[in-house]
């Protein structure tokens, strides 16, 4: 069992198409860098200069990253990183 | 003649402009996106005369909304009071002061009539049969009102600790509701994955582009009402920190179509409560970006948003147009609230008191000056939100209907009678 990144519907075609991807790493950072490793075009869309881009945010098990340890926050096998756009509200 | 002057969908973030559609974010940054219009099309199809002679309503300045041709949702929106607030501004220690009411919005007694207008107008025009939102409550009122009149199927996801009446002002319109156990932001977060699934629109996920236009409206009533001009300051309540950036937004436009002769130079204020102040926090703390609150606490439950999605753009609008942000606690809410209602006769919900007790800080702090004028938005209705101030309003004295009775009582009440 890996980590699952769900990946929106608009980064879809970045990442061949696939709703999810499985990844290794024991971070959110790692698993983001594999998820990048498999799936190159998605660098862009996610970061801007090595920073998360604002209007991105990264759920681990539903808990947003901020409330964790951001980019550090540990994953393991099992643990589900979604990956939502930030924009709605009011 | 055309009636649609919106040109495509631009991103805040990266400026790329999408063609008109059910989506709301930048597929290359996910930045929001917010409606782009060609401004010099617009400009000689617009005057006072004109605009004078239409209803009062939202839709007079409809040359500067997303709509294309006669809105078919929410005709009747709008057109709300602006108040001298001679009263208030004497309990407050200042000279000119307006309050843009709009607690006495139609249907709902709520400025998110405004939004929801434009965006079941839109949802229409896409094709849409069913309709949603996330809502900490009055948005929730107003789609459940107007997508039944509009025939639209409607479901509502709102947290489950809203105040009774806010569900029950959805319900009673038909529209499914749905409480879930968790805050705003993560009732959010599923509207948005539902919506992306679905392809049901949700006011403020896919059609927030547009919805967020609606907010314009306030804006130009205000400038129209003061005899087409700006006010030098406006006091808004932040819970997305969409509703700011709208006004200021709309004074801009009423510029740039030439019906103010007049550079916008308001300075914007904006108001949170201390149980729930990440936009106020970002201001004050100087950071650029805000911190979301997890676990929002306040009685002031339509402004507890934690991650607020123009968090950013509203902390900005604040620094440059010089103006500031304050949060108050919920006893200095429950006091603006009583002192609103009690010196203008209105009665605001607690986002209405917050802004109030927000002003008179910023009085205190001196960051407004006390002899300039003033604009504050009232944008819901205190019916809705009785819980709140329940406890801190006298209960009414019960006496026999006898004239003995009420003079037993007169004496404690302060009634003195004219003729002796």
């Amino acid at each position: 069992m890996a980590i699952k990144v769900q990946v929106p519907t608009p980064m879809r075609e970045a990442a061949g198409g696939n709703a999810e991807v499985a990844v290794a790493g024991a971070t959110v950072k790692d698993a983001l860098a594999d998820l990048v490793r498999q799936y190159p075009a998605l660098q862009s869309k996610l970061f801007d200069g090595g920073k998360v881009r604002p209007y991105v945010n990264i759920f681990v098990n539903d808990e947003d990253i901020r409330y964790l340890d951001e980019l550090d926050t540990a994953v393991q096998d099992g643990v589900t990183v979604a990956l939502i756009p930030a924009v709605a509200g009011g | 003649m055309p009636t649609d002057f919106a040109t495509g969908l631009r991103c805040r973030v990266c400026g790329k402009l999408y063609p008109k559609g059910p989506t709301n974010f930048c597929t290359d940054d996910f930045g929001p996106l917010e409606v782009d219009y060609d401004y010099d099309a617009i400009r000689p199809h617009l005057s006072r005369d004109k605009i004078a002679k239409r209803p009062k309503t939202m839709w007079r300045y409809r040359e500067l909304l997303p709509v294309d041709g006669e809105p078919s949702v929410g005709p009747q929106v709008g057109g709300t009071p602006l108040i001298r607030a001679d009263r208030l501004a004497d309990a407050l220690g200042v000279e000119r002061l307006w309050i843009k009411n709009d607690a006495v919005n139609f249907p709902t007694l709520s400025f998110k009539d405004r939004v929801v207008s434009v965006a079941l107008s839109k949802a229409r025009e896409f094709g849409m049969r069913t309709v949603g939102c996330a809502s900490t409550g009055n948005l929730a009122n107003s789609v459940a009102a107007q997508a039944a009149q509009a025939g639209l199927e409607t479901f509502i996801l709102v947290p489950a600790d809203l105040e009774r009446a806010k569900i029950f002002g959805t319900a009673v319109y038909g529209a499914k509701v749905i409480g879930c156990s968790g805050t705003y932001d993560e009732v959010n977060r599923l509207c948005t994955q539902i919506a992306l699934k679905y392809g049901w629109g949700f006011v403020n996920v896919n059609l927030r582009p547009f919805y967020a236009e609606g907010s314009k409206t306030m804006g130009y009533e205000i400038a129209e009402d003061l005899g087409w001009r700006f006010p030098q300051h406006v006091v808004c309540p932040m819970a997305g920190g969409a509703l700011i950036g709208k006004i200021h937004k709309a004074f801009t436009e009423l510029t740039r179509v030439g019906l103010v002769d007049q550079p916008v130079t308001t300075k914007m204020w904006g108001a949170q409560a201390a149980g729930c102040n990440p936009i106020a926090d970002c201001v004050k703390s100087g950071r650029e970006r805000h911190k979301p609150v997890r676990k929002p606490n306040t009685i002031c439950k339509s402004l507890a948003i934690g991650d607020p999605a123009d968090g950013y753009f509203a902390a900005k609008l604040m620094r440059d147009t010089g103006g500031w942000a304050e949060d108050v606690t919920d006893e200095e809410i429950v006091e603006g609230m009583l002192l609103l209602a009690r010196t203008e006769g209105v009665f605001a919900e607690t986002a209405g008191g917050t802004t109030v007790a927000v002003l008179r800080k910023l009085l205190e702090q001196g960051r407004i000056p006390r002899d300039e004028e003033i604009v504050i938005c009232v944008t819901g209705n205190g019916l809705k939100t009785q819980d709140a101030v329940f406890e801190a309003v006298e209960q009414p004295a019960v006496i026999k209907p006898t004239l003995a009775e009420f003079e037993a009582l007169s004496g404690t009440i302060g009634a003195e009678p004219v003729l002796a």
